[in-house]
């Protein structure tokens, strides 16, 4: 987890950390160049629609900002996959631009495993977690989960030592 | 609020720099509520974005979470939009519309 030390925002992962940040951020990008397509769900929540009830506002919108908006992205994810320790893991030691970008690419990460986990309002994610674990604790579910839970504790503490 | 003996006073309006007269603001930005934003976080952008007090932002992110949806800018439409392209960069659900 992150803490404030000077100018700097710095925190220690260990490997399987490193791994599941590389992972989702290299997911994220694959997901804004090769994997790009308008009709799946988790693109449609990164890219929200600017006018929902006119088509063709929405499609003139979409033409003046998407092109900018994928690259910050996938620029911002490209900030994590920059950071990261090598495979052995260690310290991330982060700049406040650096780290406002770490803090977008986490939520980006987050909004896309929350909408293919079916997080809604209200979601218990420890409930959530436990029923997972008790059809199958080996299933892709559980570690979904946990990630999506470990990524929101990671960006909160990486938030409170911005504001600190 | 009864019972206040205080005398009447006005409240006074705060400048702010996204909102001009009435005729020429007939655009609004409006986020919307999502499962996955943590509260801080959208707290944060507010501030960060729009320069809004730590009070101010905090009163929107509530509106959002408890209503659904806020109105967090108006103005001319091309300021708008540009207001609601700022919120897909940090992962808000916004939306643009006539006030």
């Amino acid at each position: 987890m992150f803490r404030r030390r000077g100018d700097r925002y710095v925190a220690t992962f260990a490997v399987d950390e490193v791994r599941v940040l590389r992972k989702v951020a290299s997911e994220v990008v694959g997901l804004l160049t090769d994997g790009f397509d308008h009709t799946d769900p988790v693109v449609c929540r990164l890219f929200p629609e600017a006018y929902p009830d006119d088509a063709a506002g929405a499609a003139e919108f979409r033409r003046y900002t998407e092109g900018d908006l994928k690259t910050a992205k996938i620029d911002q994810a490209g900030a994590i996959l920059a950071a990261l320790p090598g495979d052995g893991g260690g310290e991330v030691r982060l700049d406040a631009e650096a780290a406002e970008a770490w803090l977008r690419a986490l939520n980006d990460a987050r909004l896309a495993m929350g909408v293919r986990l079916e997080i809604k309002d209200g979601t218990d994610l420890g409930e959530e977690l436990d029923d997972a674990v008790a059809e199958d604790p080996a299933s892709s579910r559980v570690f979904q989960l946990s990630v999506y839970a470990y990524l929101g504790y990671l960006q909160e503490s990486l938030l409170n030592a911005l504001i600190d | 609020m009864g019972g206040m003996a205080a005398p009447q006073v006005a409240p006074v309006e705060t400048p702010d720099t996204h909102e001009v007269p009435e005729p020429d603001r007939p655009w609004v930005t409006i986020v919307w509520d999502d499962p996955v934003n943590l509260m801080t976080y959208v707290t944060w952008v507010f501030q960060k974005l729009f320069g809004y007090s730590r009070e101010r932002a905090e009163q929107l992110m509530l509106d959002v979470h408890h209503k659904g949806k806020a109105v967090v800018s108006s103005g001319a439409r091309e300021r708008m939009e540009h207001d609601a392209s700022q919120l897909h960069a940090y992962g808000l659900w916004a939306t643009v519309d006539r006030s």
